[in-house]
């Protein structure tokens, strides 16, 4: 088999791999949007907040130690705990759900019926704000966060495909932890909306407010669920990204990322999202492969984004989105 | 007739209708400065079919969305079971027990007739979302339960052949249909219908009316109902209720109402000499 062939097969499943991480962010967007029309401009600092959140707790760090310092003058930092990874991933959902309640009851509900413009303007007010707070509630500096998955190259492909094509493919163990993570994320939020009652109910609500209502569904506690579901997956996107690259500031700039997937997924489709992150996964990995050493390189930073624009010229509504129809 | 809250009636073809179930008292609603309903009283009774006529912009889609919760108005009281209800969100109105159809047809249309329906049953399902989660005994049977009603209703109104369509595939006619069996898959203690007939052809019109006579009659519910059609209705209710830019003109058995000189006047148009 040609030398680089071998390399294009290694660069397609590196790409898969990033991939379903663009989706992971992806998938948020869409699930709020599908429910209640708004584009969350905030998704990414919400995996931002989930991250720290979840650094701070496992360190048991104390929240919003500076504030408390300054004002008290105290010199208080750590409650002198360590609090296991999955307990910790536990309380960070609670605290996710306690945001996403805030959001709901003290933004969302008094906007309801307004312009969807007005509604984005809301998500990047409250994207700036939820970053103040992060960074207030457990410090700006960058953390690393361990929940004990595991990293590094994976021997197992690595030998293997050695021994088939004569050169180990290099394949981060993380990279395949996400995979998994992600597909069972899926399956999960697929059974809850086809199977349960909250899932049919938040359908309900997708589809139409008024009919939702009078079959007796609260729109206020649907929206409070479809913003917990969301910081759920903001927080699996969170964990994924925080352990690849550290938990920093420039976490919150996936949310950037995940523009073009959902211009070619479709803003409201769930396999949307994910194909999308797919396709510009490996896209973008194959490309720099292919084109980027004719042009310099750094070709990652801005295919994905010629990418969408060329989608939007010729399928605005991407690949699984709902068609446009203008009725007249 | 005047008649007790508690005391019943017979009807014309010789059905036992009960005390009253919904009272709407000195009922005043206002946008602004216009007023869409002016010191309005009437009574709904157990088992009887209620309609509310009037020429367009009577004031008759704002009574039906009082009754169910999308209006809260200004002045008045409403009382259901015998008790004065505070104001309401819609889905609480739902969650008593009053049913609801839209002039306009709000379906989900992304998802089957079958889910369609279903969701009629979203209030009867109480199970915890970690026991549906692992559908666990208590959760199967539920949705078991649950499903034999939805299939009940769907049979009832004769849309098996359609059970798995999507709903934005399906034409006008049957798609108030479905609207018609979600409402009624709540098995609601009051059936709220907004123009069920409207935009339909006769064929249809005789179907819909036929179904809301068989409803009544086979499962007792009381049905509340708007129209502007005078004929259907005429043929189809126990006692009509007649508005007429925001008043009531007229209320009584359909016979009363057709010699009633307002309603006439209402319908015909007066000159003004």
């Amino acid at each position: 088999m040609p030398e680089q062939l071998v390399f294009a097969m290694e660069v397609v499943l590196n790409g898969l791999m990033a991939g379903v991480l663009y989706a992971l962010v992806a998938l948020g967007f869409v699930l709020i949007y599908k429910a209640s029309g708004i584009f969350n401009y905030a998704q990414g600092v919400m995996a931002l907040f989930a991250a720290m959140t979840l650094v701070g707790i496992m360190q048991g760090q104390v929240p919003f130690a500076h504030l408390i310092n300054a004002t008290f003058g105290l010199h208080v930092t750590h409650f002198g705990w360590q609090i296991p990874g999955f307990i910790a991933i536990l309380l960070t959902m609670a605290v996710m759900v306690l945001l996403a309640w805030l959001v709901q009851t003290f933004i969302m509900r008094h906007l309801i019926g307004q312009e969807p413009i007005i509604l984005f303007m809301a998500t990047i007010g409250l994207a700036y704000f939820l970053e103040g707070v992060a960074d207030l509630m457990w410090g700006s500096e960058i953390k690393t966060l361990d929940v004990g998955l595991p990293q590094g190259i994976n021997l197992w492909i690595d030998e293997r495909t050695f021994n088939i094509f004569g050169y180990g493919f290099f394949i981060d163990n993380l990279d395949i932890v996400a995979t998994i993570i992600a597909a069972l994320l899926v399956a999960a939020l697929v059974a809850f909306s086809q199977y349960t009652k909250q899932g049919r109910a938040m359908r309900a609500v997708a589809d139409d407010h008024q009919a939702a209502l009078s079959v007796g569904i609260s729109l206020n506690f649907i929206w409070v669920l479809v913003w917990s579901v969301a910081g759920f997956v903001a927080l699996v996107a969170g964990i994924m990204w925080g352990t690849k690259s550290g938990v920093q500031f420039s976490l919150s700039l996936i949310a950037l990322k995940a523009l073009p997937v959902l211009m070619l997924g479709g803003f409201t489709s769930i396999p949307g999202a994910i194909v999308g992150g797919l396709i510009i996964g490996v896209g973008e990995k194959l490309f720099e492969f292919a084109i980027g050493p004719l042009v310099g390189g750094a070709t990652e930073n801005w295919f994905a984004y010629v990418l969408a624009l060329i989608f939007l010229v010729f399928r605005p509504q991407g690949l699984f989105g709902e068609k446009i129809i203008e009725r007249v | 007739m005047m008649l007790d809250a508690s005391e019943g009636y017979v009807t014309a073809d010789g059905r036992q209708i009960g005390g009253v179930v919904m009272e709407m008292k000195n009922i005043t609603l206002r946008f602004g400065g216009v007023v869409a309903i002016k010191d309005i009283s009437f009574d709904i009774r157990e088992g009887e079919i209620r309609a509310i006529i009037g020429p367009n912009g009577a004031g008759k889609s704002s009574m039906l969305n009082v009754i169910s919760g999308f209006y809260v108005p200004q002045e008045g009281e409403v009382w259901y079971r015998g008790a004065p209800r505070p104001p309401m969100k819609p889905y609480e109105v739902a969650n008593q027990g009053i049913a609801r159809t839209f002039q306009n047809i709000a379906l989900f249309e992304g998802m089957s007739v079958l889910d369609n329906v279903m969701t009629g049953r979203l209030n009867y399902m109480k199970t915890g979302l970690f026991a549906q989660a692992l559908w666990m005994g208590r959760a199967e049977r539920e949705e078991t339960e649950n499903r034999a009603v939805v299939e009940r209703v769907i049979d009832f109104l004769e849309i098996q052949h359609i059970r798995k369509t999507p709903v934005a595939r399906l034409p006008y006619g049957l798609k108030k249909r479905v609207e018609l069996a979600r409402a009624l898959a709540a098995e609601p203690k009051l059936l709220l219908l907004d123009e069920p007939m409207a935009g339909m052809n006769v064929e249809e019109k005789e179907d819909m009316s036929r179904f809301i006579l068989d409803v009544n009659d086979e499962f007792g519910t009381t049905i509340a109902l708007i129209e502007h059609d005078m004929g259907v209705v005429m043929d189809l209710s126990d006692r009509v209720v007649v508005m007429d830019y925001g008043k009531k003109i007229g209320d009584g058995t359909p016979d009363e109402v057709r010699n009633n000189q307002e309603v006439i006047d209402a319908y015909l148009g007066v000159a003004h000499d």
